[in-house]
């Protein structure tokens, strides 16, 4: 990487100078202005003055050094041939594309691991997190020591060990293993089967979407008749007859296909089928572990913030286990874990960066190679910047409207 | 009705809670010993005793919030065993106030009264609302009905917990120290509360150091010391001659003479 300046010193600008006099005015008047509510005011001005200050200084030192190397500024790069290959990506994508297709390539395969390791953690930490609640001491132990064991190993770790297990331990490409016909596992990564396109599974898909459009449609209806009548409909078991069922007639009506693309090793790669790398994996794994220890103390602590009492209130006004857990325990729950667990899926996401360390082509990455064949150092570490910014203010901000929503008043 | 066997003429006549020969253990600590306890409809009976008698535990094993080993509890002629379907049928008959009121902070103080009617009589909800109004005027809060739990006195909160067992339409109602966490000037609109249902008739178990009350409401008072029922009496004859050494004890500590 080049080294953004050489200690150059690229000489004062009238902005500079104009901040500095306000930083000088503001601080005497901290002195000597006696009012408290100015005093604080003029403080806050002295501070932004000089962070102002220093900001204007670092980029004109920043704009003249890169001037003298001739190295130009801005976004133009972005929509020059990249000549790199990304060795797995969720859209078309080869080395004649350009450097914003990588780059959005790169941001794909961030959000593509992020989510699909939010989801694994939450169920992993809710599951754990539940069962280090249960009356069996040994799976209490083995709950806790789970905890304990992966959250105080560094997260960089996880993804080495697991990257290291992966292409160490499974054998080469050609001698891979297969716990069950048409799945393989090797070093270079697992391979299974998926089925060939045909209508019936389109129909399938577009069935279940439709199946759980219509599971919460149904529950809605259920609730506004259990209103009106008092009686109490078996809400769940239709919501899963209804995501399971829809689907399945789909592929029914669709001609019922069964053709599957096999994986089949044909020289030197396997053939048909798709593949997970294990760069994908090992990140993924890894964080979605290591994430899952965090959720499973927060589950454990917000289960255990429902007093007592409550289920007691529950028991004796009739309510079954079902009720007391679904409309007391759960509601309270969900209102303690669920800020922390913000914050986990920010860490997570935030985490992904350390993909770099396998080689899984993430943003950080890919911005990186950008950086190294361009030079743009300034414009690819701002894009990073701003890409992790916007993802976790609109993480944070989704988080806070549901939290908000659901929050208890107290006086 | 429901799955639980009813025995029509006891369910008419009888006590409308046995216990007969009860024996409760903390792991090897025996928290009641040999407890025997009829108490008739509409009967008020007042609980008293030091800390750690067993107040609690007693009338907590009436609707098996604690478990226990030996002997039997009928109530309203249906025996609380091991059959789930009997435990919650005893609990829909059997309302509760907690000295920690227990209200649901999460819902409103409408919904923590209509939160049962919904889900275990099965009731529309306007209809619910309607009877949950009808308790809360009764307690003299209809007013808060929109607030939540956090937002009300521990006076209020109290009511609030009163009116929601008495949303289930109970037989038996039990109060486990209703206002030891309240401050004083609050006790006063709990106890007003707790009075008009005696007046009322409803059968009542109070385990309470409020001694005017007792002396007032309770038609029976039980002593208990050390996991027993030491000794049993009209409130009059109770406090006038108590017959064991450890009531005298009691009551000289409590009393202040
Ligand atoms: N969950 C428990 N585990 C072990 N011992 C318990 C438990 N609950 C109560 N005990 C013991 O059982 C005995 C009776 O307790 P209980 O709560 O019934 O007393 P109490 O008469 O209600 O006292 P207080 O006036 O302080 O409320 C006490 O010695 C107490 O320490
Ligand atoms: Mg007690």
């Amino acid at each position: 990487m080049l080294p953004l300046t050489t200690g150059y010193f690229a000489g004062y600008q009238p902005m500079q100078v104009l901040f500095g006099l306000f930083a000088a005015a503001a601080l005497t008047g901290a002195i000597l202005i006696k009012d408290r509510n100015l005093k604080g005011m003029l403080w806050e001005a002295l501070a932004v003055s000089l962070i102002l200050m220093l900001g204007t200084y670092l980029a004109h030192n920043t704009i003249v050094n890169l001037a003298n190397r001739k190295i130009a500024t801005g976004f133009d790069f972005l929509d020059r041939e990249a000549r790199f290959e990304i060795s797995e990506s969720l859209i078309p994508y080869s080395a004649a594309s350009t450097y914003g297709r990588a780059m959005l390539v790169g941001f794909l395969n961030t959000l593509k691991v992020s989510i699909l390791g939010i989801i694994l953690a939450t169920i992993l930490g809710v599951g754990i997190g539940i069962l280090s609640l249960t009356r069996n001491w040994l799976v209490r132990q083995l709950a806790g020591g789970y905890v304990h064991f992966l959250r105080n190993i560094p997260v960089l770790l996880h993804i080495f060990l697991w990257y290291t297990a992966i292409t160490n331990l499974l054998p080469p490409l050609r001698q891979a293993l297969s716990p069950v016909p048409g799945i393989y596992l090797s070093q270079r990564g697992f391979f299974y089967p998926v089925p060939e396109p045909a209508t019936g599974w389109t129909a399938a898909l577009y069935g279940l979407i439709a199946g759980v459009v219509l599971a919460v449609a149904a529950t809605r209806v259920a609730r506004l008749r259990q209103d009106r009548t008092g009686e109490i409909l078996p809400t769940g078991l239709v919501a899963i007859l209804l995501v399971i069922g829809v689907p399945l007639i789909a592929w029914l009506v669709g001609g019922a296909p069964t053709a599957f693309s096999v994986p089949a090793l044909k020289g030197f790669n396997f053939e048909g089928g798709t593949s997970i790398s294990p760069e994908f994996f090992a990140v993924f794994g890894a964080l979605s572990v290591y994430t899952s220890a965090y959720i499973a103390e927060n589950t454990r602590a917000g289960i255990l913030a429902v007093s007592r009492g409550q289920i007691e209130a529950g028991r004796t006004l009739g309510l079954s286990e079902g009720v007391i857990l679904r409309q007391i325990i759960l509601p309270q729950a969900l209102r303690v874990i669920l800020p922390p667990t913000t914050n986990q899926y920010l860490n997570l996401t935030k985490n992904s960066s350390l993909s770099v360390a396998v080689g899984y082509p993430d943003l950080v990455s890919i911005s990186n190679t950008t950086l190294n064949q361009t030079g743009q150092a300034v414009e690819c570490i701002s894009i990073i910047m701003l890409v992790y910014l916007a993802t976790s203010l609109a993480t944070s901000a989704l988080m806070n409207w549901y939290n908000r929503s659901i929050k208890v008043v107290e006086r | 009705m429901s799955a639980a066997e009813h025995t029509p003429a006891e369910a008419a006549s009888g006590p409308i809670i046995r216990i007969e020969h009860l024996g409760k253990w903390y792991g090897r600590f025996q928290a009641l010993k040999d407890v025997n306890l009829a108490i008739a409809r509409k009967e008020r009976i007042v609980i008293c005793g030091p800390s750690g008698s067993g107040k609690s535990t007693l009338i907590r094993c009436i609707n098996k919030l604690e478990d226990y080993q030996e002997g039997t509890i009928v109530v309203d002629g249906v025996t609380l065993d091991e059959n789930v379907k009997n435990i919650e049928h005893i609990r829909r008959e059997v309302g509760m106030v907690f000295q920690q009121f227990n209200l649901f902070p999460h819902l409103t103080i409408l919904q923590n009264l209509t939160l049962a009617p919904v889900w275990v009589r099965k009731m529309p909800r306007k209809e619910a609302e309607a009877l949950a109004m009808r308790y809360l005027e009764r307690v003299q809060i209809a007013e808060q009905a929109g607030k939540f739990p956090g937002q009300l006195s521990g006076g209020q909160q109290q009511r609030v917990a009163i009116a929601r067992s008495l949303c289930m339409n109970p037989k038996i109602m039990l109060f486990d120290e209703p206002t030891s966490a309240l401050d004083p000037e609050m006790i006063k609109e709990v106890l007003e509360v707790m009075a008009g249902l005696a007046r009322e008739g409803m059968t009542m178990l109070v385990v309470t150091h409020e001694m005017g009350f007792a002396r007032e409401i309770a038609d029976r008072i039980v002593f208990m010391d050390k996991g027993e029922i030491v000794e049993q009496a009209p409130p009059k004859e109770f406090f006038a001659n108590p017959k064991s050494e450890r009531t005298k004890l009691f009551l000289s500590q409590i009393l202040g003479r």
